[in-house]
């Protein structure tokens, strides 16, 4: 049935849905390519899961629509749609065994012969031979499997996935993100993911949509989102960034000249989202280097100093925080690849980066600084 | 050797209560079993005289006796799949939608368990009275259906909530219109939950005496045949149907507990083979 009909690009037009007086999600307009794997990023509450149950069907938008190719799917009822969900919880019948939580859709679409098919499908997810068992008696990893074969065997020309990795630990969280990319490239079907994780949606996903109150905030592939974040929301909702409040003064040839706290700085044009008033300079922990004294910053980078008020060694890299004359502290990650000295609490450092690794964004007139204490490993830090 | 005692008694005394217990409980039906075998010597002795098959040979013997049984199951019966219905619709309102008064019907449907029986009882008589109803059959179904409703609700909702409504939208993701929802997914996984409701309301309704006392009219019920029967001295087929009633109750939960485990023992049977792990 799916595969009838010519398939298409997901488009989502003006969709608005509102409990109440809370609007959850705000005239959203997405397209989502046929045949990628995008992720839906976010925190909880922003509205991401009520966008994937929208297109589900679980969920009536109060306004918008729901185009599959050129056909609006939003009033549908969920029966009737080309799209299938792997659940948060999996949600596999409890009583009914492997095979036939897996037939369940073929089954009700009238298929009669559905052994092969199955049979296939528990291949593909690797439980050949599991088919007699009860949801009960697996693993939450191969429950989580058995779900996606439960969605996958319908061959939808969307496959909606609501946090799917949500309940697993660390170690099979990083197999089964592996695995699910595995399986995308080998159907073919446009997979849509829903994600409070940023490292699960950068490390699968083609194309990231950050979603923050019910609104995208940017969109596109992950490291062109983790190199230039559109927004202070994103530039820490994805990794942390360090963001130096600041003015644009000027322009000098295709760089913006910035002040901040009395220093000077200059970001090339192409890497800024403004080009007049308030703005923050944003330089990630990781593009930012120590060194004793200005002197030995090498030429055409920027510099900054101040005091080190803290150093934790995660093996990988040291995560410094250094104090600047202004009192913020900005976070700097310098990798343990032997080749670098190493700073205690109280050494006094120059941080250095350069220009084409920083980022301008627009800043609202009354903001302060935003420098994010490391609360979580940096992304890479622990692959 | 002391300390052997004490040790063995500190391990053993927990099965040595529970053995005292389960002789508390299982006296009474022991007695009964046994007294079906017996010949009384007189109609008003209760000792155990000669032992007999008479008694299971003839269980209607007393005439009477056998019309009031039958009755009882025609009653349990009609009040159970009246309540049975009614109760698991409420259920199904109560647990899965919001609507105004709920939380007051909530309460309200609590009442009749928590009313003594002699006040549904003589409240029931005055209302059938009062609205001119001749007391009989029916009377005795109505009001057996009445109290075995909350019963049936509290136990059917109880099930309903431990349900995952993601469940269902599951089954409707997955191409299952509302009927085939519930045909496949809903009932299956409340009917555990029912069928314990309907068991439950037809015990209740089956021995029920006092409410039923009031509202019988000339209609002689299997209770009220005993309590009648023991002025005069009861016959011993009432053991042979006391017994005859445990033994069915038994046999269905050993019948459920059985099927449970052979499908679990099916369920684990063929052990896969274990598929090497891919990166």
């Amino acid at each position: 049935m799916a595969r009838d009909t010519p398939a298409g690009d997901l488009r989502l037009a003006n969709l608005t849905k509102t409990f109440g007086a809370f609007t959850a999600v705000d005239s959203l307009n997405l397209t989502i390519p046929q045949g990628s794997f995008f992720a839906l990023l976010g925190a909880s509450g922003c509205g991401k899961t009520t966008t994937l149950r929208m297109v589900a069907g679980l969920e009536r938008p109060t306004s918008g629509q729901v185009l599959l190719g050129d056909r609006d799917i939003a009033r549908l009822r969920p029966h009737k749609r080309p799209v299938n969900t792997v659940f948060q919880s999996y949600a596999l019948f409890p009583h009914l065994d492997i095979f036939e939580n897996v037939a369940f859709g073929p089954r009700r679409r009238g298929i009669r012969a559905v052994d092969e098919q199955v049979r296939q499908m528990l291949s593909l997810v690797q439980l050949d031979g599991y088919g007699r068992r009860r949801p009960a008696q697996l693993s939450g990893g191969q429950q989580q499997r058995v779900a996606l074969a439960r969605a996958l065997i319908n061959q939808p020309q969307v496959l909606l996935l609501d946090e799917p990795l949500g309940a697993l630990d660390l170690k099979l969280r990083r197999q089964m993100q592996i695995e699910l990319k595995r399986i995308q490239t080998e159907v073919g079907i446009t997979f849509v993911h829903v994600t409070h994780d940023q490292e699960e949606a950068m490390t699968m996903a083609d194309t990231v949509a950050v979603m923050n109150a019910g609104r995208i905030e940017q969109l596109g592939p992950p490291a062109e989102i983790y190199e230039f974040p559109a927004t202070a929301f994103v530039a820490n909702f994805l990794g942390q960034s360090n963001l130096i409040a600041g003015d644009v003064f000027g322009r000098s040839g295709s760089d913006l000249l910035v002040t901040a706290h009395g220093a000077r700085f200059s970001v090339p044009a192409g890497r800024s989202r403004t080009d007049h008033g308030p703005v923050f300079v944003g330089v990630r922990p990781e593009k930012l280097h120590l060194a004793d004294t200005a002197v030995q910053v090498p030429a055409g980078r920027q510099h900054l100093e101040g005091t080190v008020t803290d150093a934790s060694y995660v093996g990988v890299s040291t995560q410094y925080l250094l104090r600047t004359g202004w009192g913020s502290e900005l976070s700097v990650f310098v990798a343990n690849s032997g080749a670098q000295q190493r700073f205690a609490v109280g050494d006094r450092a120059v941080a250095y980066w350069d220009p084409r690794h920083a980022f301008l964004l627009g800043r609202r007139a009354d903001e302060e600084d935003r420098t994010i204490p490391v609360l979580d490993e940096p992304i890479g830090a622990s692959s | 050797m002391s300390v052997r005692i004490s040790r063995w008694l500190a391990e053993h005394w927990v099965l040595g209560v529970a053995l005292l217990v389960l002789g508390y409980l299982f006296l009474p039906i022991g007695v009964v079993a046994g007294l079906s075998f017996n010949r009384p010597s007189s109609r008003l002795s209760y000792d155990f005289n000669e032992f007999t098959l008479d008694n299971w040979r003839n269980p209607c013997a007393t005439s009477d006796m056998c019309d009031a049984v039958l009755r009882s199951v025609q009653i349990g019966f009609l009040a159970t799949v009246v309540a049975t219905v009614l109760g698991t619709l409420m259920a199904f309102a109560l647990a899965r939608h919001r609507f105004r008064g709920r939380s007051g019907l909530n309460v309200l449907i609590f009442l009749p368990m928590a009313t003594p029986e002699l006040v549904l009882g003589t409240s029931l008589l005055a209302l059938f009275v009062s609205g001119g109803v001749p007391l009989g059959f029916w009377t005795i179904v109505i009001a057996h259906v009445m109290f075995c409703v909350s019963f049936v609700v509290v136990t059917v909702k109880a099930r309903l909530s431990g349900m995952d409504g993601r469940l269902e939208e599951a089954a409707m993701d997955l191409y299952a219109s509302e009927w085939q929802t519930f045909r496949r997914i809903t009932l299956p996984l409340v009917l555990p939950g029912i069928v314990a409701a309907a068991l439950l309301a037809f015990s209740l309704s089956f021995d029920d005496f006092i409410v039923t006392n009031f509202n019988s009219g000339t209609t002689v019920t299997f209770p009220m045949y005993v309590w009648g029967a023991a002025q005069r001295g009861i016959p011993p087929q009432v053991n042979v149907i006391g017994t005859a009633m445990f033994a069915v109750a038994l046999l269905l939960v050993l019948a459920t507990s059985l099927r449970g485990r052979r499908a679990r023992r099916a369920a684990i049977a063929p052990a896969p083979r274990q598929v090497g792990g891919r990166p």
